[in-house]
């Protein structure tokens, strides 16, 4: 069963993705040279929509909270963030809309990917030299969300407001800023 | 809905809605949508096939799998486990992306012109159309973009979207140091 969705689920995203242009370099370097904001405001609606709807099932017991999965906090991230912005802006791919371009019959999205293994496994192959060193200090105590998830393992960094309010407000402020957006400058 | 499938470019709010009903699909009913992994799994699938002592079978770890290389076997062998049983959701998600991205472009009524597919317009203004520069320059972005992804643990999907969308700090600080060097460097290099 978890094998039909990830084909249903996977089909839904590439589709998407190169919809809505996510997988196009140029409108990527575009955006990120400040020029057309078409991705940004899509990218922003995506988030907020979805982080709004997500507290909204929670709050009203819709929703399976053994489902949310929180990523650790720690230097690396903020570092490694910044590579793969450099990576992203170089290319215009990051790695999802990398492997929808070269669906979508890109040729130099196949060099992408793999320059993406070589970059994989360049870390894969070094991450036993790394991985008690600085880059790990955690932050924020590690696996932290804003609102409050009401999972145990996970620490809330607002924890006394509702998090439907917290998710909430985050959401409909990325929501006016994509609105609000222009669609070129 | 005919319109939608064979529009070349949806308009910002179509897409935006589009993306955040596919992140809480994936939610709901599996788990958050992640992808920069997959490409590890890959690498240690290739890998495995020229050392058969990489990943090993492991009652003693907790996902049942090792592995000579650490990074195949943190998390109790769950890389390891991945690479051992390829058909598992998260790899097979990623190939299906493949899939339905070829299925969007063949759907779509309005074709980019063939250079466009090798080299973006804003690619070739500053640099050209040789796409052997374009092949390389690529290249080194996608070992920058993944390896930068292992290290921050996620990428633009997994930190980013799905991060943001549960108001994880790990998300905003990804998107953070993302967007901190992805713009000064796209303006400097794509500068007219």
């Amino acid at each position: 069963m978890e094998i039909v969705l990830a084909i249903i689920i996977g089909l839904l995203f590439g589709f998407v993705l190169q919809k809505t242009g996510a997988a196009n370099p140029q409108l990527i370097i575009n955006m990120l040279r400040l020029k057309n904001f078409h991705l940004m405001k899509a990218i922003l609606t995506g988030i907020g929509l979805s982080s709004l709807l997500l507290f909204l099932l929670m709050t009203v017991g819709l929703f399976d909270a053994s489902h949310i999965s929180i990523k650790t906090a720690y230097l690396g991230v903020i570092i490694g963030g910044g590579i793969l912005g450099i990576g992203w802006a170089i290319s215009g791919f990051c790695p999802g809309t990398g492997v929808v371009a070269a669906g979508a019959l890109r040729k130099d999205a196949l060099f992408f990917i793999l320059g993406g293994l070589a970059g994989a496994f360049l870390y894969t192959l070094i991450f036993g030299y790394i991985k008690s060193g600085f880059l790990f200090d955690k932050i924020g105590g590690g696996k932290a969300t804003l609102a409050n998830t009401g999972i145990e393992k996970y620490i809330a960094l607002i924890p006394t407001v509702s998090p439907l309010v917290v998710a909430g407000s985050i959401g409909i402020l990325l929501l006016i800023v994509a609105k609000l957006l222009p669609d070129e400058r | 809905m005919k319109n939608l499938l064979h529009e070349e470019l949806w308009d910002w709010k179509t897409s935006g809605i589009a993306l955040g009903i596919v992140f809480l699909i994936a939610i709901v009913f599996v788990k958050p949508i992640g992808v920069s992994t997959q490409f590890v799994i890959f690498d240690g699938i290739v890998w495995s096939v020229f050392d058969n002592d990489l990943i090993t079978k492991d009652a003693t770890a907790a996902k049942g799998y090792s592995s000579t290389n650490e990074y195949l076997n943190k998390g109790g062998g769950k890389y390891a486990k991945s690479i051992a049983k390829p058909i598992n959701y998260s790899f097979i998600f990623v190939i299906s992306m493949v899939v339905g991205g070829l299925l969007a472009f063949k759907l779509q009524k309005v074709k980019p012109h063939k250079e466009e597919l090798t080299c973006p317009t804003v690619w070739s203004n500053k640099f050209g159309k040789s796409s052997a520069k374009r092949y390389f320059v690529v290249f080194l972005g996608g070992a920058l973009a993944l390896f930068g992804a292992r290290l921050a643990g996620g990428c633009t999907s997994g930190h980013m979207m799905s991060g943001m969308m549960q108001t994880s700090l790990s998300g905003y600080l990804f998107a953070f140091g993302a967007f901190a060097l992805a713009i000064p460097v796209a303006i400097l290099i794509y500068k007219k």
